[in-house]
């Protein structure tokens, strides 16, 4: 997943399964962003999909049990800023979730995280741990 | 980091003056509260005014899709007004545009009430 050139910047973290994880990756990955030279409210919506995603580990995946852990990576290379969010919980199918922009869909109030991080990061992986899911978030530099 | 509420009354219609973040958790939360006490001192004219919204998150799109449902149901209209272009993107971007009454301005929003 990740590119096969050195990166500029990379740091792995651990944390709880707690909602002050979520702060934690927004706060890192807005520092990443701003490093990888994305403007403003680039940097903010990364941020924000990567709230997403760190919300998604400690609510659904881990549901909150004090004795999992969420991992997190971020890496920035000389093309991309990647995130890596991974949780202990029971694994999903991200094709199961309802598309939001469905009439129905449009007044659930839950149900688009996975939509924005696609629609604002270049690539959107996931993979199966044993046990857990990993997200990866990729969004390319210079590419506005 | 958390949101802020500030509620007016004007011709009618229930102001809320939100600012800071609506995000998972307390930001998410004060919005319901606000939602709640409004539709329960018998408000059916709710404008929330989103100029200083710096951040909302999914949850905190939710929360918006939850009020508007909630003032709905109460027979009541919510319209939304100054939205910041971090904002509006988001609407745009999950087709939440379609669904909420958006105004310009405060006079205009009112006005719509009518």
């Amino acid at each position: 997943m990740f590119a096969l050139t050195v990166p500029e910047l990379d740091e792995a973290v651990i944390l709880p399964s707690t909602l002050s994880t979520v702060d934690t990756v927004e706060e890192k990955v807005t520092e990443y962003a701003q490093k990888a030279g994305f403007d403003e409210d680039t940097a903010s919506q990364i941020a924000m999909v990567s709230r997403e995603a760190a919300a998604n580990a400690v609510l659904h995946g881990n549901k909150k049990d004090p004795n999992k852990r969420v991992k997190a990576r971020f890496t920035l290379t000389p093309d991309s800023l990647l995130i890596q969010i991974a949780d202990e919980g029971t694994g999903f199918n991200p094709a199961d979730v309802p598309d939001p922009l469905s009439p129905e869909g449009l007044l659930r109030p839950s149900g688009r995280g996975i939509f924005l991080m696609r629609a604002i990061m270049d690539e959107v992986n996931f993979r199966e741990l044993s046990p857990g899911t990993e997200i990866t978030l990729v969004k390319h530099r210079n590419r506005e | 980091m958390s949101m802020h509420v500030k509620l007016r009354h004007v011709g009618g219609v229930t102001v809320l003056d939100l600012s800071g973040r609506i995000t998972l958790g307390e930001g998410s939360i004060g919005l319901r509260d606000a939602i709640r006490d409004a539709l329960a001192a018998g408000s059916k004219k709710i404008l929330l005014n989103v100029a200083d919204v710096n951040y909302i998150d999914s949850a905190g799109l939710g929360e918006l899709v939850g009020a508007y449902t909630s003032v709905k149901n109460a027979g009541g209209d919510l319209k939304l007004m100054n939205l910041s272009k971090k904002v509006k993107d988001l609407l745009v971007i999950t087709k939440l545009l379609t669904i909420f009454d958006v105004k310009e301005n405060e006079h205009d929003a009112i006005a719509a009430f009518a």
